[in-house]
Parts: C-alpha cells; sequence; structure tokens
C-alpha cells in the first residue's frame, strides 16, 4: 500500500463515518438498498458498516484503489459472494424494499444482472451465448427475436448479425464483453452490475462500452466498479469511494469529482494515491 | 584444448549420445512390434478372418469372427458400466466434494486404477462368475468396465478443473443453478478431452486378457445373449499362442494384428478430437 493511504487515513478522526453532502441528500428513487453490510472473507473483514443506495435508471459508480472492496460490495447485490467458499456476510441488501438475502438466489440473479472484468463468453455460438439464459430461465418469448433485441440494446447487432453461429471466441475483446452485457441484459435484468468491464480492453472499445453504458439507464439501473477515476466521471450519475473497506463518500458525481466533502476523496481523485 | 575441457567435451557429447540413442529405441520398439505383427499377421489375414469361426484342429482355415464380435460386446458393456460411474464421479469430484473427500476418491481412484489387472479378473470371477456358476460376457465386462472407472473418473475431473471458473460464475450470474450450470456449460466446455479420455480408457482395456481368462472364458462358437462364455480377441491370442498347431499361431499373429491397429486406430482418433478441441479451454 501507498504510504498516503495510511496518512490520509491516520490524519481521519472516525473512518467509519460516511460524510454527508448536501446533493445526496436530495431524495431519489431507490433500486437497491445497502444498509449496513459487513462482510468477511474467513476472519479477514472486508467491507464495514457499508450503507449507500442504487438509484433507479441511473448509472452508480464504486472507486477506490485495488483491494478497497468495490468488487466485493458489488458482488453481494447479486450473492455471487456465496460462490466463494468461506464468504459470509452481515447487514441487509434491499431489491425494490424486499431483502435479497431471504430471496430464491436464482430468481435474484435474473433480476440481477452482471458483467465481469474479463469477457467470458460460453464456447458456444454468439447466438447461443445470447440465448443461454433464456434458454434456462424457459422464457416462452421467440428466442430469435430476444437475442436481436439485446445484440442491439449491446450495439452489436451490425457486426455479427451475419455470422450469429459462429464461435464467440472469434470476436475480438471488445466485442466479446459486448456480448457478455448482451447476454446479461437478454433475461432483461433490472440492475445490471459490471465489474470494471473494460479493464482489459483497448480504449477505443472502452469509449464502445462507456457510450453504451449511458444508452442503457434507459433499460435497467446500473452499478460498477471501476478502478478509471475519469470513466466514473464521464459516465457515472453518483459515486461511492471506498477505502480499505469502508465507504467513504458517496455523492452525485460531478460534486464529488469537483468539490469532494472527504480529504481522503481529494487526495485520491487527485492522484496523491491509489 | 586444456584436458579438462576436452574430458567435458566428450562427457557432454557422450550423455548426448546415450539419450538420443535411448530415446531412438522406445520409438523403435513400437515400429519393431508393428513390422514384426504385420509381417507374421500379415499373411495369415485374410476375409475369412473377419467373417468365419474358428476350425477345429486338423483343418486349415477359418477366422475369428466370434473374437472379434465378443471384444466388441464386452468393450461395448464395459463402457456402459464403467463410463457413467466414472464420469458422474469425476463431477462429484470437480464439482461438489470438499477437499478430504476428493483426496480420499482421488487417492482411492489411483489405487484402484493400479491394481494388477489378474487381481481384478479374480474379484470378478469371485463376484460374477461363482454366485451364478457360469463364466459370461456380463462377468467380462464387469471385470474391464472395473478397470475404466478410475481412468474415467481422474480424467473427468481434471479435465473439470481445466474449465475457467469465469464461465461458471458467467453462468451462475444469469440465474442457472449450480447443476444448470455443470450440465450447459462446464461440462460442454471440457467435453472433448473427457471424450479423449474415455476412448485412451477403452483402448487401454480393449486389449487386457488377464481379467477376461476367468470371467469370460473364451469360446469356440458364436456366444447368444450376455450369458454364456465368450470368445475375445486378447484371449484367443492367449489360448492359441500356447498351442502346438502353426495353423493356430498364424491365426494368433493375425488376431493381434488386428488388435493392435484396433488400438492405434481409437488412439489416433482421441488425440484428434483433443486437438480440435485445442481452443475450446483457454
Amino acid at each position: 500500500m501507498h504510504a498516503s493511504v495510511r496518512q490520509a487515513v491516520s490524519v481521519n478522526i472516525n473512518p467509519t463515518t460516511v460524510t454527508p453532502s448536501r446533493e445526496a441528500a436530495t431524495p431519489a428513487t431507490m433500486r437497491m438498498n445497502i444498509n449496513k453490510v459487513n462482510f468477511f472473507y474467513g476472519s479477514k473483514q472486508t467491507l464495514f458498516d457499508v450503507s449507500m443506495g442504487i438509484a433507479t435508471s441511473k448509472v452508480t459508480a464504486l472507486i477506490g484503489p485495488s483491494g478497497c472492496g468495490k468488487s466485493t460490495l458489488l458482488r453481494t447485490l447479486n450473492r455471487m459472494h456465496e460462490t466463494v467458499r468461506g464468504a459470509r456476510l452481515d447487514g441487509e441488501i434491499l431489491l425494490d424494499g424486499k431483502n435479497i438475502l431471504a430471496q430464491d438466489v436464482t430468481q435474484l440473479r435474473r433480476r440481477v444482472g452482471m458483467v465481469f472484468q474479463r469477457p467470458n463468453p460460453f464456447p458456444k455460438s454468439i447466438f447461443d451465448n445470447v440465448a443461454y439464459g433464456l434458454r434456462i430461465n424457459g422464457s416462452k418469448l421467440p428466442i430469435a427475436d430476444a437475442v436481436e433485441k439485446s445484440l442491439r440494446h449491446a450495439a452489436l447487432w451490425d457486426e455479427v448479425k451475419d455470422h450469429l453461429h459462429k464461435s464467440a471466441y472469434e470476436l475480438s475483446g471488445g466485442q466479446q464483453q459486448r456480448l457478455c452485457i448482451a447476454r446479461a441484459l437478454a433475461v432483461e435484468p433490472e440492475v445490471l452490475l459490471l465489474d470494471e468491464p473494460c479493464s482489459a480492453l483497448d480504449p477505443i472499445s472502452t469509449a464502445k462500452i462507456e457510450e453504451l453504458l449511458v444508452q442503457l439507464k434507459d433499460l435497467c439501473t446500473i452499478a460498477i466498479v471501476t478502478h478509471n477515476m475519469q470513466q466514473a466521471a464521464r459516465v457515472s450519475d453518483s459515486t461511492a469511494f471506498l477505502l480499505m473497506g469502508q465507504l467513504v463518500e458517496f455523492s452525485p458525481t460531478p460534486h464529488m469529482f469537483t468539490t469532494p466533502s472527504d480529504p481522503r476523496t481529494e487526495a485520491y481523485i487527485t492522484g496523491r494515491f491509489g | 584444448m586444456s584436458p579438462r575441457l576436452r574430458w567435458r567435451k566428450f562427457v557432454s557429447n557422450f550423455m548426448l549420445t546415450l539419450t538420443g540413442v535411448c530415446a531412438a529405441v522406445s520409438v523403435s520398439a513400437l515400429f519393431f512390434v508393428l513390422g514384426y505383427l504385420v509381417y507374421n499377421g500379415g499373411t495369415s489375414i485374410n476375409w475369412d478372418f473377419f467373417t468365419k469361426l474358428p476350425v477345429p484342429v486338423g483343418e486349415v482355415g477359418g477366422g475369428m469372427a466370434n473374437a472379434i464380435v465378443g471384444s466388441a460386446k464386452l468393450l461395448l458393456l464395459a463402457s456402459l458400466f464403467g463410463v457413467p460411474i466414472g464420469f458422474l464421479g469425476g463431477i462429484y469430484m470437480a464439482e461438489f466434494s470438499n477437499s478430504t473427500v476428493a483426496f480420499v476418491v482421488r487417492y482411492a481412484a489411483d489405487l484402484l486404477n493400479g491394481v494388477p489387472s489378474i487381481v481384478i479378473g479374480i474379484f470378478a470371477y469371485a463376484v460374477a462368475v461363482l454366485p451364478f456358476k457360469h463364466f459370461s460376457t456380463l462377468a467380462g465386462a464387469f471385470a474391464l468396465g472395473l478397470m475404466m472407472i478410475p481412468i474415467t473418473l481422474r480424467s473427468t475431473e481434471e479435465f473439470l478443473h481445466g474449465v475457467p471458473r469465469a464461465l461458471r460464475e458467467a453462468s451462475m450470474a444469469l440465474g442457472a443453478s449450480k447443476w444448470k450450470t455443470i450440465a450447459a456449460v462446464v461440462v460442454p466446455a471440457a467435453y472433448r478431452g473427457i471424450m479423449t479420455a474415455i476412448l485412451l480408457a477403452l483402448a487401454r482395456v480393449a486389449g487386457e486378457t488377464a481379467p477376461l481368462l476367468f470371467t469370460a472364458l473364451g469360446n469356440q462358437y458364436w456366444s447368444p445373449g450376455l450369458r454364456q462364455p465368450t470368445a475375445s480377441l486378447p484371449a484367443m491370442i492367449y489360448a492359441y499362442a500356447l498351442s502346438p498347431y502353426d495353423d493356430w499361431h498364424r491365426q494368433a499373429w493375425a488376431a493381434g494384428l488386428v488388435l493392435l491397429a484396433l488400438i492405434l486406430i481409437v488412439n489416433i482418433f482421441a488425440r484428434a478430437i483433443l486437438s480440435r478441441g485445442g481452443t475450446v479451454l483457454r
């Protein structure tokens, strides 16, 4: 860890308090609410009393240095953390006011989709990749139409419409990632989680995906983890800054990047550490 | 050149030659066996060998049609018994079991794999022949199937472990259950490797003689159904090679050639499947 991180933390007297900001107080409808979440891998605690909301039809960005818990927090939102042995979660996460921890996990994941850090298409055709979620959920919709719709939403249709039955591995990395987005969109999730979706991509593919995210707001609520602050500034409506498992600041994005309320946030976004 | 340096050069060249010769010997062993079989068996192979039954001693001609069919029946039944058990067990090992259980099963499978085939034969004789007071195709297939279980189990486990975790996560994140994920994503991603392993297991047991000696026994005639003793190529080679008749010796050579050719074909086929699947597992 960078020396200045320790410095920045030690300066602050009570690191668990979240610095409130005026804009954050404006009520927006929250699709998801995270209430006092503590997270443990075995005996190691990685999230401390995190509380925040994911606003409906907005893009919420989670930023922070490596190992700050931003990906962990994102993965709790569709309970992907449960695939890891020894992971334990305390607290409450609500989707439309209902606790997700008490729901059937497959139903939850159909409503809260996820796109991962590296493109991970199945070793199947482009068509079958997108159709997968529809098929396992026994969708009654005509599958071909739904596949086309999802590929259009992911801005991939024009590039692949003539070879839908080719292997997904023949696509470029950026195309594969958009395919993964189309695959997630096919089951019409209410929330889409993206875990550093551009970290393995070149700048042009990254720009395409960022553009796409802004358009997707009309379809669903988006939460994105990114290590790239410029990306958070470009695509998100509100931003949460995490540091060593604690939520330091959660504000509307323009506010966060111009007049951060917390000195640690300022230190991070001005590049003093991380 | 100093004597020291000369000595070092000599040792280096000597070892290079030695390892090269050993490599050449191991390769030429295969070609020597093949060539010898073709030389001795090739002359005795004719259409009759594949279509006719063995003839009594003294008569010339005849073939081993019953042994070829018998071997095919044994291998088919053995696969029906050994492959599903090994395959599903392998899935359990790779996907569900905790590390202690996996360790115990893996160790047991490796031990079973190392049990001498004659011991497998005695075991099969005790549990599948004695109670029914009858040598049978079923008993022979049971012995061969038993030998296929550990090979299939271990290779299924290995190939499933090779499937990237990211694929499982992608499927789970779409709301697929664990079993659905395994059946629709993980196994298809690994299936070429698993197929290859099953074919190699088949090729391995195809030549086994010892487990068949007191289970399937042997038969000079057709073996109807599954509850009669049956002829098989390896047991036939054993019986014919030990006989004092020249004509039977020639038949044994021919049977050896056919068996080896079949095993080589299965091997080449298996390698071809695997290399075609090279892009699937990244």
